[in-house]
């Protein structure tokens, strides 16, 4: 099963799990199985069309989706998706 | 450059970059001719400053507007117990003058703003961006791309850091990647961890920030490939690392296809609350109490309760007396907070008690909360020396 790696920031949404499975065979779809598992964790990366929202970037391997197929980019088995966070430092 | 001449005593010190052939005298030579800009002296400044001020950078200018607190010494290596209410810069040029005298230590004890950011980066070659927020971080990459200069970029959250080096001169004669072709836009408020929601464990920066006087290292010195165009990250509890491209965004509206801003902006703004949160706000008004009145308030006799909606990790750090429902929990527990008498809430600071007020009142009509001003570390300031400030 292709797999996302969440980051730090979102982990409060995902009770504290740092890596989420799933069977989807595009980006979107992989997307979304997290979203209906943590629900909480929707708004913050998509909006209310499922598009990525724009202060998240999302990488499958070392490639950014956006210069790939976007949300439509296909996956494999052994994908391994990256939700990249902005972060500002430690003390913020 | 070849007017740039060197002691016997700096020959001696900076000998073990002499002898790697690829870097060499003329390695050692391009850093004393440099200027570096440190901004933020903390965390990640704190071993940048320490080993680009070792490794001979010639001119290092320190930008902090903070003094030295004892929750710093955690993480800023820097800084001493001795240093403890001094001014960081003041602090950092002292240590850093007695590790290497060599160096032309320049400091700017200040908060680095829209209105001072362009004259003081303009003299330097190379900025290292250290700070800890948002809206400095977008002011000290937008002045970059507008003067053209190498912002070298680390940041840090809790096990989590991710360093790049942005706007470098390419080959082709173009500039690399910035951190608006990364990150468009700042996450909204509420998805920014406040206060002690944040926290970093104390070797991280220390990583973070030798990798980033390592990359201004190779920036100024042209020896190896730098992170330019690559965003690296690193996971120091699972030990994993990532490095992954970065691309130019066509629509970054300082240097995309139709760029826009051709200055800085408000950045507070820019990374602040949102328009429609005002309007919420506004409708949803948080009433104050401020200590002082709290105080007045347990002596009046009159039956109040007091809420603390931060974790139990913070509780045990200090507590006041609330009963403790953490903000994340605090709609599922709405039945165990009084409808009829005043009730007092309060975390850290005073952010997540007047998140937890908004939700108490939108979804459950309470009429009767007030938020303590300033949190416990008000409290522990004005009320009760006893509480630890943290």
């Amino acid at each position: 099963m292709a797999r996302i790696i969440i980051p730090t920031p979102l982990r409060k949404f995902t009770s504290n799990q740092a890596k989420f499975e799933t069977e989807g065979k595009t980006v979107s779809e992989a997307i979304l199985a997290l979203t209906t598992s943590y629900g909480n964790l929707k708004q913050h990366l998509v909006d209310d069309e499922g598009k990525l929202r724009s202060f998240v970037r999302v990488y499958l391997g070392d490639e950014d989706i956006n210069v790939l197929q976007k949300e439509a980019t296909p996956i494999e088995k052994d994908s391994i998706i990256s939700i990249i966070p902005a972060i500002a430092g430690g003390i913020a | 450059m070849e007017k740039l001449s060197f002691s016997k005593e700096e020959l001696e010190r900076y000998s073990r970059h002499l002898i790697i052939p690829e870097f060499n005298i003329e390695g050692q030579k391009k850093l004393k001719a440099a200027k570096v800009l440190v901004v933020g002296s903390g965390g990640l400044g704190s071993p940048l400053l320490l080993y680009l001020t070792a490794a001979g950078v010639g001119t290092i200018g320190i930008v902090d507007f903070d003094v030295v607190d004892s929750s710093n010494l955690q993480r800023q290596v820097l800084f001493g117990e001795e240093n403890v209410g001094e001014a960081k810069v003041d602090a950092a040029k002292k240590r850093l003058s007695a590790l290497n005298p060599h160096i032309k230590i320049i400091t700017y004890n200040t908060h680095l703003n829209s209105q001072n950011a362009l004259d003081i980066i303009k003299d330097y070659d190379v900025v290292a961006d250290g700070t800890d927020n948002f809206p400095t971080r977008y002011l000290v990459n937008d002045a970059c791309v507008l003067l053209d200069k190498v912002n070298v970029y680390a940041s840090i959250f809790r096990f989590e850091g991710q360093a790049s080096v942005f706007n470098q001169l390419q080959e082709d004669g173009t500039r690399g990647p910035n951190y608006r072709d990364l990150f468009p836009s700042p996450p909204p408020p509420g998805l920014v961890p406040s206060c002690a929601e944040g926290g970093v464990i104390g070797v991280l920066p220390g990583i973070l920030g030798s990798i980033q006087a390592n990359e201004v290292i190779k920036v100024i010195s042209g020896v190896g490939e730098t992170l330019s165009g690559r965003l690296f990250l690193f996971d120091a509890a699972s030990f994993e690392t990532r490095t992954l491209k970065v691309q130019k965004s066509p629509t970054n509206p300082l240097n995309g296809e139709n760029p826009s801003q051709t200055e800085l902006i408000d950045y507070q703004q820019f990374c602040g609350v949102g328009i429609e949160e005002d309007v919420a706000l506004s409708e949803n008004v948080v009433k104050p109490i401020s200590v002082e009145a709290f105080l007045e308030l347990k002596q009046s006799g009159e039956d109040y309760q007091l809420i603390d909606v931060r974790e139990a990790f913070e509780f045990e750090i200090a507590e006041m007396g609330g009963e403790l429902i953490p903000l994340a929990t605090i709609a599922q527990n709405a039945d165990r907070i009084s409808k009829d008498k005043k009730v007092i809430i309060h975390c850290k600071a005073g952010k997540r008690s007047a998140d937890a007020i908004k939700t108490l009142q939108s979804t459950y009509g309470f009429t009767n909360l007030y938020n303590l001003e300033g949190g416990i570390l008000a409290w522990a300031e004005k009320a009760d020396n006893a509480r630890a400030r943290y």
